[in-house]
Formats: C-alpha cells, structure tokens, sequence
C-alpha cells in the first residue's frame, strides 16, 4: 500500500518527527511504500544540517536522511515554511541573497502542491504533528 | 476509520472531541502523551471503559514503556500494538484522522 507521511513538528519539541520516523520504519520493513514525507510549519526545521545534538542522543536529521537514502524516500520540505524559518536550498540562498545554504541531504524544498499530490496518490494520509 | 489521538486528555480536549465525534464500529489509537487515557486509576477511566463499547480502542506500547508503565497499567480491554500493528491499523483503515 501507498502512504504519505505529513510532519508538522520540529525535531526534539514534543515526539511527532520520532513518531513518523518509526512509522516510516516500520511501514518499509512491511513492504508498503512510502510516496512521500512531507514536512509542513515547524516541521521543516527536521531538514537542518546544521543540527549538533549531544552524541548520546538520537540526531532526528541525520535518522531522516539515512532513512532516505536506504530507502530512496521522496523528503519534501515546504517552501513557505522553510524561508520564514531559515531553511534554504543552494537555489534558495542564491535568490535570496544569502551566503550560505543548510538543508540536509535527502531534503528538497517545493511547495504544498507536493502535499496536496502525496494525498491523491496515496492510499493512506497519516500526521503526526503537535 | 482510525482516530489517532496524541495529546493527554489531562492536557487538552482531543480525547473527549474524538470520543464524542467518531461513530460506533471506530477504532482510536492513543499514542505520544495520549497514553495518559489509557492508564488505569484515572479520572478518565470510566469514560474510557464505556467508550469500549462503542469503539475498538487501541495503545501504542513503545509510548507506554517510554513513560515508565507496564501493560498493567492499561485498562482492561484496550489493546497494546506495536508501531508494526499501528502500520496494520493504518492499512485495514480507509481513512485516518489525526485529532492534534
């Protein structure tokens, strides 16, 4: 079965960026697919690079891009929410003036179309947010 | 149709929104800080116990043990899943509802 997976909240704020992540885990070893993770409001501040978390803690970002790239998984990060949180793309900085980039690898930044299509090609929509 | 609720019902008023929307037949999954409704001993029991009737009523067991409870601790006639039966809950389901 097809599902996308809606992330709503930053990484270490309450337990939604861990709750999806097992979920996606868990649905892959299945053997359902994941159409796409799409990283809505706070939510976008999972795809940061620039996240240093103690080494005896789990490093929510890292988890997502590791997952992404074992598994080929489609990470999307909204573009309005992204640019009002400072997270930006090479093409993003460039645009806007900025001197440096910070999205991690496996994320891309689009636009809510890409949620609106993750929820008609999917046969499941499932949130996780605050 | 699967409800997921998230928040304790001590926190805000998701658990008792769900319970008084979704129909008979309905399955809810406590997780996160929704695990509270789950727990035995509470002012929330009973309201829980009755909605048994009406509702297959589910609880994530990895958000139980992460809050420092065991399995007896859950009110009778809940069922304990794991994320594997979450995912399960989730495919056998034609809509979820995310009540945040």
């Amino acid at each position: 079965m097809k599902f996308a997976i809606l992330v709503n909240e930053g990484p270490y704020q309450h337990q939604a960026s861990d709750s999806a992540y097992q979920f996606t885990k868990a649905a892959l070893k299945k053997g359902h697919e994941i159409f796409r993770v799409f990283f809505y409001h706070d939510g976008v501040n999972n795809g940061t690079r620039l996240t240093v978390p103690p080494q005896d803690d789990r490093h929510v970002v890292n988890r997502w891009s590791e997952l992404s790239k074992e598994n080929n998984l489609d990470l999307v990060v909204c573009i309005a929410a992204a640019q009002r949180r400072g997270l930006l793309d090479e093409n993003e900085a460039k645009r806007h003036g900025k001197n440096a980039n910070n999205i991690a690898e496996g994320f891309r930044i689009s636009g809510l179309g890409q949620l609106i299509e993750a929820g008609v090609q999917s046969d499941r929509l499932v949130v996780f947010g605050d | 149709m699967l409800h997921t609720v998230n928040k304790s019902p001590y926190e805000t008023n998701s658990l008792s929104s769900c319970l008084r929307l979704a129909r008979k037949g309905h399955t809810i999954l406590l997780f996160e800080n929704g695990i509270y409704g789950a727990l035995k001993g509470t002012c929330f029991e009973n309201v829980v116990t009755d909605a048994l009737n009406k509702y297959q009523i589910c609880v994530l067991m990895p958000d139980i043990e992460a809050r420092g409870m065991r399995v007896d601790n859950v009110i009778t006639g809940i069922k304990t899943v794991d994320y594997a039966e979450f995912v399960d809950l989730v495919a056998s389901n034609s809509t979820v509802q995310a009540w945040l």
